[in-house]
């Protein structure tokens, strides 16, 4: 079987003033329908780079290889130059959902005439059935007073709402792609687990592939099917979500995991990944953790092993660096 | 008054606004008539959503916002400080005794100083130290007790890490050797790796120096992890308070649960629904009449639906306190 999405021995890099930044280096994932691929990482891992890679939103210092591939329902991505074929993508096929949704609408453009210019320039349709799909999307995410919603303008409308607005304008055109990067981050406890009972239903509802990136292990615990854990660039770890958080092998996943407060467990220490993530700029070779790793083994340590991800359960995959770094602690 | 080293009476703070021009003139009521008492050594959180008046609480105790009614006294060694009718001189002196750690710290470091330089800054202005070589010593004392080398002391913010601005931060705030400490969301910028070792930090320098916090924080588990007592707020109210354990084992108010049940598990098979809170929290220009939670309850009494019961704390078990009218709801 095919997959919605597949993204294939991609790296990414940046030219920059201080030379060639390597953001994401030989990723391969895949997405199939009504699934929730979740990336997670820390700061600066690459995650929103990959997820940009694939609308090609990242700006023009980037080069993508020669032998990438991002498959997107049997077209590669990365060879669209034109603007007819980009259309398809931004906005047509996948949409995406952002971080601030106050940073994402236009502030002096109503709410309603932004998702409007959206469907007439995606879906053939006119101006009144744009509005009317438009209306009843606001309803279906848990908007009151849809209509007066709709007239209103991005700061009128507080952060939940706001969010459910950014999620309904990024569905209303039926996209079989939805790239979620980090949409629930700047909300309240309270209001995120709204915003995630209501992505959970939609997906539900739509069938559509999700990728959602988050820094939030719990958020993924709860939406994830399946799990990519992004350090600097590379992938190393991906399989179930279920393997990954209760078995982990790579020691990155696992500092991770013990870092997090849990407040099930209060009384177990919070010991926090020693060092500091290097700068993109130098970038270890070999095993790019090798220098947080707190078990390395000794040629790990050199950088003399390659990454390369290795199948240690059905569908769970491990840098196979990490693997021994794993065994040793 | 012995082992507190914090009273907060009866604080309430209110902000004037006025829409434009002609509209009337209105007041937010951003904190209404807090008590709490934070006690000598300990680690005091204040969790809440946004909006829900925690900062203000938080600055007022410094003297940053003007305080509308009530008082909070500093109790230290020799005398109390009363900040509401403190003159110059004393606000001089509490200032040495009370600092804050900001929570952006890409934002809160001036870009064009050098890491000495920050860290010296309160020193000189405070004029603590008399000399430049004294200065120099208190600054690479509290470093090393920050854990940031003395050559970083050279550098500009720019070359470090969030986590290691925020351990500059620290320094900043400790080098005038305070007592009090509010860290403001000190931790909600930082990746979950840096957090952790920010929050031992900050703990070990509490017995080190033997600081007081108030740590004021959205996210439960960590104030679970590092506060003994937490205060829940909820729109310029405390409706929960008391040693955080107890409070997280067993919370008597509905938000207090809800809060709780947001907190996504951990574990993938755990999929228990939160209980989900409808609608989002009022406008403190026009705060609901008598329990300020009632619009959001999923359960009121009566009496609560229709804003006739008074607000209050009442003591349920040793030093847990609940709003009274939600003791009520369930």
């Amino acid at each position: 079987m095919s997959h919605l999405l597949e993204v294939k021995n991609l790296d990414v890099k940046f030219d920059t003033d201080e030379g060639r930044i390597t953001a994401v280096e030989n990723i391969s994932l895949s997405v199939d329908q009504g699934e929730v691929l979740g990336i997670v990482g820390e700061s600066g891992s690459g995650k929103s780079v990959t997820a940009k890679s694939i609308m090609k939103l990242n700006p023009g210092n980037t080069s993508y290889n020669e032998d990438a591939e991002i498959i997107l329902d049997n077209e590669n991505v990365l060879q669209f130059t034109s603007k007819q074929d980009l259309k398809k993508i931004r906005g047509g096929k996948v949409s995406m959902i952002f971080q601030e949704p106050m940073a994402s609408f236009a502030p002096a453009i109503k709410i309603g005439a932004q998702m409007v210019e959206q469907l007439l320039i995606h879906k053939n349709i006119n101006k009144d059935e744009a509005k009317s799909i438009s209306i009843n999307m606001l309803k279906r995410v848990g908007i009151a007073d849809a209509e007066k919603r709709f007239n209103q303008y991005a700061f009128e409308l507080s952060g939940g709402m706001r969010q459910r607005a950014m999620i309904a304008m990024a569905l209303s055109t039926m996209p079989k792609l939805l790239l979620a990067d980090e949409p629930t981050t700047a909300l309240d406890v309270t209001i995120q687990a709204q915003v995630i009972n209501l992505i959970k239903d939609i997906i539900k509802e739509y069938q559509m592939g999700v990728i959602f990136i988050t820094h939030d292990l719990g958020v993924i615990a709860q939406v994830a099917d399946h799990v990519a854990v992004m350090y600097l660039g590379s992938v190393v770890e991906k399989g179930p979500v279920n393997e990954i958080l209760k078995n982990p092998q790579h020691p990155y996943t696992k500092g991770l995991l013990q870092a997090l407060p849990d407040i099930n467990n209060l009384d177990a220490p919070l010991s926090p990944i020693p060092g500091n993530i290097p700068s993109p700029l130098d970038r270890p070779t070999g095993c790019v953790f090798r220098t947080r790793c707190p078990h390395h083994n000794p040629e790990g340590k050199d950088g003399k092993i390659e990454m390369k991800l290795i199948e240690v359960e059905p569908g769970h995959w491990v840098d196979q660096c990490g693997i021994q770094c794993g065994q040793n602690g | 008054m012995g082992d507190n080293l914090i009273s907060v009476n009866n604080v309430s703070v209110n902000f004037d606004y006025q829409e434009n021009f002609i509209s009337k003139k209105q007041k937010i009521h951003a904190v209404n008539n807090i008590n709490i008492k934070i006690k000598k050594g300990s680690f005091f959180g204040l969790v809440g959503e946004s909006g829900s008046g925690k900062t203000t609480l938080g600055r007022a105790i410094l003297g940053a916002n003007k305080i509308s009614s009530g008082n909070v006294i500093f109790h230290d060694d020799e005398r109390d400080y009363d900040l509401t009718n403190m003159n110059k001189q004393d606000l001089k002196e509490y200032r040495k005794k009370a600092q804050l750690i900001f929570q952006d710290p890409y934002a809160a470091l001036s870009p064009r100083m050098t890491v000495r330089d920050i860290i010296a800054e309160p020193l000189e202005v405070m004029k603590i130290t008399n000399s430049r070589q004294e200065t120099d010593e208190r600054v690479r004392d509290i470093a090393a007790k920050c854990r940031l080398n003395i050559e970083h002391l050279r550098r500009f913010p720019h070359a470090f890490s969030g986590g290691q601005r925020q351990r500059i931060s620290i320094a900043r705030a400790l080098v005038s050797n305070p007592k009090f400490i509010v860290a403001d969301e000190s931790v909600a910028a930082l990746d979950v790796s840096i957090q952790a070792d920010i929050l031992n930090l900050l703990k070990q320098l509490q017995t080190e120096l033997n600081l007081t916090y108030l740590f004021i924080s959205h996210d439960l588990s960590v104030v679970a992890h590092v506060c003994d007592v937490v205060a829940v707020m909820y729109l310029g109210h405390i409706v929960e308070m008391g040693p955080s354990r107890e409070l997280f084992k067993n919370p008597k108010h509905s938000y207090t649960k809800a809060l709780l049940s947001s907190i996504p598990s951990i574990d993938p098979e755990n999929k228990s629904k939160a209980i989900e809170l409808k609608g989002e929290i009022p406008s403190a220009l026009n705060p609901p009449s008598g329990c300020v939670f009632r619009t959001r309850c999923p359960d009121p009494s009566d009496g609560c639906k229709q804003g006739e019961v008074e607000m209050g704390l009442v003591e349920v078990s040793p030093n847990h306190w609940v709003d009274q009218c939600c003791v009520n709801c369930n």
